[in-house]
């Protein structure tokens, strides 16, 4: 538009220049078809692992029962107020990006992130239904007739089945997954899951067949912050412009001047699942998926050059390359300071985490002091304080805990709603119990104004120990 | 990725220049162009779908019927469709075995906080612990003046304490003493009741005072003080005082009286199922018998 009216202002909206990538082979290639058979397999089939609790539990391995609030786990199963072992795995997940983004830069983005395995996916699709690079660029340029027609709706039927079974897995991690199979298909189930996975489908349909490239370029804040993570020692994709140049058809070489490796055969353009050229340097858009090494390797090959003109290699590297020295060996890039001290922390917070989930009690309790009013005043002169006692049966068996409290001699604990010291609490279950600590006419606690208290709870069975320190108010004199 | 500009012609400006930058008369990137023709369609629809308007009275009601009232409403209706099996079940079973019932219990303990946070705590208090000041009996001790079974406690909320409106309201008084005993004689009688619970007092005055006890007050109180609950008679043997319990205020109960009043809620305000709840929850506070 604007080159064809001279004073019209430029247009400010760039369209998207379609990719096609090319197929390609190799070891990077095979590595990421793995990556992508385990990454895929776990998140389709886990919910279907099945893991016997007992009657009053839920038989599936993993399962985020929002409902009840648990988190199952195979033999852990997370109450609410362990969230940290959440907070932990987050905090471990963030630091193994730092470890992986200082040692091999976006290795993540361009192996593990959902976006670039379903986004493979769905080029594997595209390709098995419309043909490689070249049928695909043919069928974008035509004009639309019955067969580009029939190509096009088939490959987004089968996108379409894809995204379905991406958000219909996604659900069948928060409930229980044959039931709910079942359910989705009488039309029984909870809206709540129909929608998720209308919206799920929604997402993967666009941003693996449609956005693509565009998410990790234009909406993904992760390959901003990764740069503050990439040092001159990590291994990033790169291109050895000291051997590759001057390239053939360039202008150097037609003056006679000696040629490099690179025969300008834009094989590393035309598999990037980006579409950029990575001889241009290290860019933004790279996902380092290594597509590119695995075709450069594969020509040079074929005209009987050494591999590695494209390849994983750091900045300091080129600078020893082109004085001549060979590389860095690669432990000598992954082994610094600053990886190591990821790992160490990555292991502390790790070893932190399993250290507390075995030690961690299978009861718990909770005392909030009833202040208003401070205390009661009894008919015999006794002062009474109030304590609302969240008492957590973790265990998948009644248990029933016996209470005693300690601070003071005088001091004796009585519950609400029955004439013993001890409740029962149903399994998995919480119960929410009144407990009176009272302190006789005269003594101590009675006329003090504030006294430590320790109020203690005792599983009957297992004797297992649990408590929690308050205060209980007197009268004050 | 965008191009780059391939015109070398000098860009379009609009001709407003602050401090020799000037500003480009640049188009508006068309996905910002289109959200904004589609926020004032959306805009349109707003102002005919829903009250927009504002008129002398009220504004506009929009096609949709939509406010806030009504919504309000239908979440209140909701609620007691939803709790309508719960509360005809409350409201039959036999009163006693209500705590025993851990489902029901659960409920009526829920459901009767919320009853007494609107209808009890404007007297005896958020917390239930009463005020002394006014006469509003704490509902956390086990000192009852009309009982403290479910059952005891139940008819106190149905029918209240001395009122006209509910006939079989828990009725009794205490006569003014000031209009019967002199001055010596009503310092005397104090003194007894003071000794009765232990406080300190004037022994000889208490000794004198015991045979006014006797005589006048006893006949509820009983011979010990211990009260009656099924005179409403308060304990005056223990360490709880309704009004207070030092010398200045036994003395002006005793001279003038007290005539402590409570509305009947069962009925009118309250339906059984709620009544009973509010029971429930006061019953499990802490001096429930």
């Amino acid at each position: 538009m604007a080159d064809s009216q001279p004073n019209a202002p430029q247009s400010l909206y760039a369209a998207r220049e379609p990719v096609f990538p090319r197929k390609v082979y190799g070891k990077f290639r095979n590595l990421k078809w793995v990556i992508m058979a385990i990454t895929l397999g776990i998140y389709y089939l886990t919910p279907w692992i099945r893991w016997d609790r007992g009657p009053t539990l839920p038989d599936q391995a993993v399962l985020v029962d929002l409902a009840n609030r648990r988190f199952f786990f195979f033999w852990i199963e997370i109450w609410p107020h362990e969230f940290y072992f959440i907070a932990g795995l987050l905090v471990m997940a963030g630091l193994g990006l730092f470890l992986f983004t200082s040692a091999l830069g976006r290795v993540w983005c361009g192996y593990a992130c959902p976006q670039t395995v379903w986004t493979d996916l769905f080029i594997l699709v595209e390709r098995w239904i419309e043909g490689d690079r070249n049928a695909r660029l043919r069928l974008h340029r035509q004009k639309w007739d019955i067969r580009k027609a029939r190509l096009r709706l088939t490959k987004w039927l089968t996108w379409l089945l894809i995204a379905v079974a991406t958000g219909g897995a996604w659900v069948f991690y928060f409930t229980d997954a044959p039931t709910l199979l079942v359910d989705l298909f009488t039309l029984d189930a909870h809206p709540i899951a129909y929608t998720t996975i209308a919206i799920l489908t929604g997402t993967t349909f666009f941003f693996g067949g449609f956005a693509r490239e565009q998410i990790c370029i234009y909406a993904c804040p992760w390959p901003r912050i990764q740069a503050a993570m990439m040092d001159e020692d990590t291994l990033t994709v790169g291109y050895r412009a000291w051997r590759g140049e001057p390239r053939k058809h360039s202008e150097e070489v037609k003056a006679g001047e000696p040629m490099g490796d690179c025969i300008d055969c834009m094989a590393c353009v035309n598999v990037c699942p980006v579409g950029i050229d990575i001889r241009e340097g290290q860019q933004l858009e790279c996902i380092t998926c290594a597509l590119c090494i695995d075709a450069c390797d594969d020509v040079m090959a074929k005209i009987g050059k050494p591999r590695g003109l494209i390849d994983y290699m750091a900045l300091t590297d080129e600078v020893r390359e082109r004085e001549g020295k060979p590389p860095k060996p690669i432990w000598h890039h992954v082994f610094r300071p600053r990886t190591i001290l990821y790992t160490a922390l990555w292991s502390l917070v790790g070893v932190g985490l399993v250290v507390a989930l075995f030690i961690r009690s299978d009861i718990d309790l909770t005392v909030a002091p009833v202040r208003n009013p401070t205390y009661v005043t009894l008919s015999d002169g006794e002062i009474r304080n109030i304590y609302e006692v969240r008492l957590r049966n973790m265990k998948n068996e009644p248990t029933r805990f016996n209470f005693s409290v300690k601070g003071d001699p005088s001091l004796f604990v009585t519950l609400e709603g029955t004439p013993y010291t001890s409740v029962e609490v149903a399994p998995d279950e919480m119960k929410l119990q009144r407990v009176y600590v009272t302190a006789p006419q005269g003594s101590d606690p009675a006329q003090a104004d504030r006294t430590e208290i320790r109020i203690w709870v005792e599983d009957t069975a297992s004797g297992t120990r649990d408590y929690k320190d308050t205060v209980f108010n007197g009268r004050g004199q | 990725m965008a191009k780059k500009p391939t015109n070398n012609q000098e860009p379009d400006t609009t001709g407003h220049e602050w401090d020799g930058i000037q500003e480009y008369n640049n188009p508006l990137p068309r996905w910002w162009l289109w959200l904004f023709y589609a926020t004032i369609v959306w805009g349109l629809w707003y102002v005919i779908a829903y009250p927009a308007w504002p008129l002398i009275n009220e504004a506009t009601a929009g096609y949709k019927g939509w406010s806030t009232r009504a919504n309000v409403a239908a979440e209140i209706e909701a609620a007691r469709e939803a709790n309508a099996e719960i509360n005809a079940r409350l409201a039959s079973v036999e009163l006693e075995a209500i705590p025993a019932d851990e489902e029901l219990n659960t409920y009526a303990v829920s459901a009767g906080a919320a009853v007494y946070r609107t209808w009890c705590a404007q007297c005896h208090g958020s917390g239930a612990a009463g005020v002394k000041a006014g006469g509003y009996p704490n509902l956390l001790d086990n000192d009852w003046l009309w009982g403290g079974t479910l059952e005891d406690i139940h008819y106190t909320i149905a029918h209240g304490i001395r009122n006209e409106e509910d006939p079989d309201a828990r009725w009794s008084q205490m006569p003014a003493y000031g209009d019967i005993l002199d001055s010596e004689g009503i310092d005397q009688v104090v003194n007894y009741v003071m000794s009765l619970s232990g406080t300190p007092q004037d022994a000889q005055a208490a000794a004198a005072g015991e045979e006014i006890f006797l005589d006048n007050c006893a006949a509820c109180h009983g011979e010990a003080g211990g009260g009656d609950i099924y005179q409403g008679a308060p304990n005056l043997a223990d360490a709880i005082w309704l009004y207070g319990g030092d010398y200045e205020t036994i003395r002006e109960t005793v001279t003038y009286s007290r005539f402590g009043v409570m509305p009947p809620m069962g009925g009118a305000d309250l339906s059984e199922a709620e009544t009973r709840a509010v029971a429930v929850y006061v019953h499990q506070l802490g001096g429930g018998e």
